[in-house]
């Protein structure tokens, strides 16, 4: 027979688990399908306090936020499906993959909050053992607590490689340097001034070209160059690190195939991360019983997913006429007003031209 | 006072702080916060952090804090608060001018002891002064982030923002 479940919510990060809790409190009975071993998503791997205003429990550090959304998901009798791959979404049924089993769960609604993927870059030897994405480095160090390098070269300078840099200068790892194809530092000052000041260089304009080793040993070594504003490499400009590990943060692309396969209507916007379902500002994709939030709808960063993830699951569950309609506007109303007031600065600048651009699609319909 | 005694001498001071830095008799009447956040990013923990009400931000939470240097104590209750850890209290000797202090945040495991010298460090990471450990605070409102007071010459207090251990690599 097959389970039945109001809301189905695919992912366990800060917007599946904020999606999870906003459509509970409103009496929507809600099952997340996650498919790693613990809840949580990238939260558990934050080790240092995030930015924002009081009410987005900002001055908290991220692990401690996911436990924050866990209890909340407790208290309203929210059951988390854990290693419960979600292998493809049909008509009105979700197919699920466990160590153990296979399973199909029959939804209502659906919230998609399966997150995002991290982008790899071309360089000589880019498949030896001991290149990692700042991800895995992360969920070593601060999930597994190993020690994940002796000596590391960071590639890109955006938020996520400026606190990965820091938090293995935590762990008791040297970082040797930082490289940024772009002419400056991608992610928050404040992060790359803690950073350099324990004497870590950020070199813009730099690249890795080539990293040395073999299968073995695995990295010993990696080869920078400065790069022209075309980004090529600058002959003569060649420089040795010697490095048993080379972290890539290099951006983020939206984990937006299963919203592909079960029918959304799809754009590709490059604000966003690449290729993203078309949905409205409450969250509610082509499909009118399925839903988004987090970096699947574009890339961005915790806060914003939390938002997002009330959204969806208030709408998901205004969609199924549960709840009181007139309380659920006010509060979407709400949530919009503080996902602006977030995005209302220079570095939210392309999440709000990427949705203007994505709802003027939406509105073509 | 001769106006000599109460210039101090700086050994540098950077370009982007002397538009917010207070005036000198500030700094020298008691410890004053000295905000580095010069970016608008969207976060405002500094305001509640302070019990003085001295820290603003203007519409919304993207814009650049304020602080308004006669309220502020030097209480370094802002110090742990912000999650970009760019806040510094600085502060200069009544009785010696020549002797100050800047009290940072330090969230690494290898705690110094008080009245432990370390190697004062610039932006940079460049060692340019030694410095004596004064004071180290680590509570459940810091939030495993340790506010670490260091004794060292006036002429750094607007140069050191970082140290290092005699005993690390």
């Amino acid at each position: 027979m097959i389970r039945k479940v109001q809301m189905a919510v695919i992912g366990g990060g800060p917007a599946g688990l904020s999606a999870a809790v906003a459509a509970a409190s409103q009496g929507v009975t809600v099952e997340i399908f996650d498919d790693n071993f613990i809840p949580g998503g990238q939260l558990i791997k934050q080790t240092h306090k995030f930015f924002g205003a009081k009410q987005h429990l900002c001055g908290t550090r991220g692990m401690d936020i996911a436990q924050i959304l866990l209890d909340r998901c407790t208290q309203h009798n929210v059951i988390i499906n854990q290693q419960a791959t979600v292998t493809g979404v049909y008509a009105n049924t979700l197919g699920v993959l466990y160590p153990d089993k296979f399973e199909e769960v029959e939804f209502k609604s659906l919230v998609v909050a399966t997150g995002a993927s991290e982008n790899m870059i071309r360089f000589v030897n880019n498949e030896l053992p001991g290149i990692y994405g700042a991800g895995a480095i992360q969920t070593l160090m601060n999930v597994f607590g190993i020690r994940p390098a002796q000596n590391v070269l960071m590639v890109g300078s955006g938020n996520i490689g400026l606190i990965v840099s820091y938090q293995l200068k935590q762990a008791e790892v040297e970082v040797e340097c930082i490289v940024e194809a772009l002419p400056q530092v991608g992610g928050y000052q404040v992060h790359a001034s803690k950073i350099q000041r324990m004497g870590i260089p950020i070199l813009t304009n730099h690249t890795i070209i080539r990293a040395e080793g073999n299968e073995q040993e695995g990295v010993t070594g990696a080869i920078i160059s400065e790069i022209d504003k075309d980004f090529r490499p600058v002959p003569g400009t060649e420089k040795y690190l010697s490095v048993d590990t080379i972290c890539l943060a290099v951006g983020l692309t939206p984990l937006a195939d299963l919203l592909e396969q079960c029918g959304c209507k799809m754009t590709t916007i490059s604000e966003l991360g690449g290729r993203v379902a078309v949905h409205n500002h409450y969250m509610q994709t082509s499909r009118p019983d399925v839903f988004l939030a987090g970096d699947v709808s574009g890339i961005e960063e915790a806060v914003t997913a939390t938002l997002e993830g009330q959204l969806a699951g208030l709408a998901a569950a205004k969609y199924m006429n549960i709840g009181n309609p007139l309380i659920i506007q006010n509060k979407m109303n709400e949530i919009l007003i503080q996902l602006n007031e977030f995005r209302d600065g220079p570095f939210g600048e392309k999440a709000t031209y990427g949705s203007q651009r994505l709802l003027k699609e939406y509105s073509y319909e | 006072m001769s106006e000599d005694q109460n210039n101090l001498n700086h050994s540098t001071i950077p370009e982007f702080l002397t538009d917010i830095l207070p005036p000198e008799e500030r700094i020298l009447k008691r410890p004053v916060a000295i905000i580095e956040c010069f970016q608008e990013i969207p976060c405002n923990p500094c305001v509640d952090s302070c019990p003085q009400n001295a820290i603003s931000i203007d519409e919304g939470i993207n814009r650049i804090p304020q602080i308004d240097y006669d309220l502020c104590t030097g209480c370094t209750l802002c110090v742990p608060k912000c999650p970009g850890l760019a806040i510094f209290v600085v502060g200069v000797d009544k009785e010696d001018k020549t002797k100050g202090s800047v009290t940072i945040p330090y969230e690494f495991n290898d705690l110094p002891q008080i009245g432990e010298e370390v190697i004062g460090l610039n932006r940079q990471g460049k060692p340019v002064t030694p410095a004596v450990v004064k004071k180290v605070i680590v509570s459940k409102i810091t939030d495993k982030t340790a506010v670490i007071t260091l004794s060292l010459p006036s002429e750094f207090i607007h140069e050191v923002r970082f140290f290092k251990r005699q005993s690390s690599k």
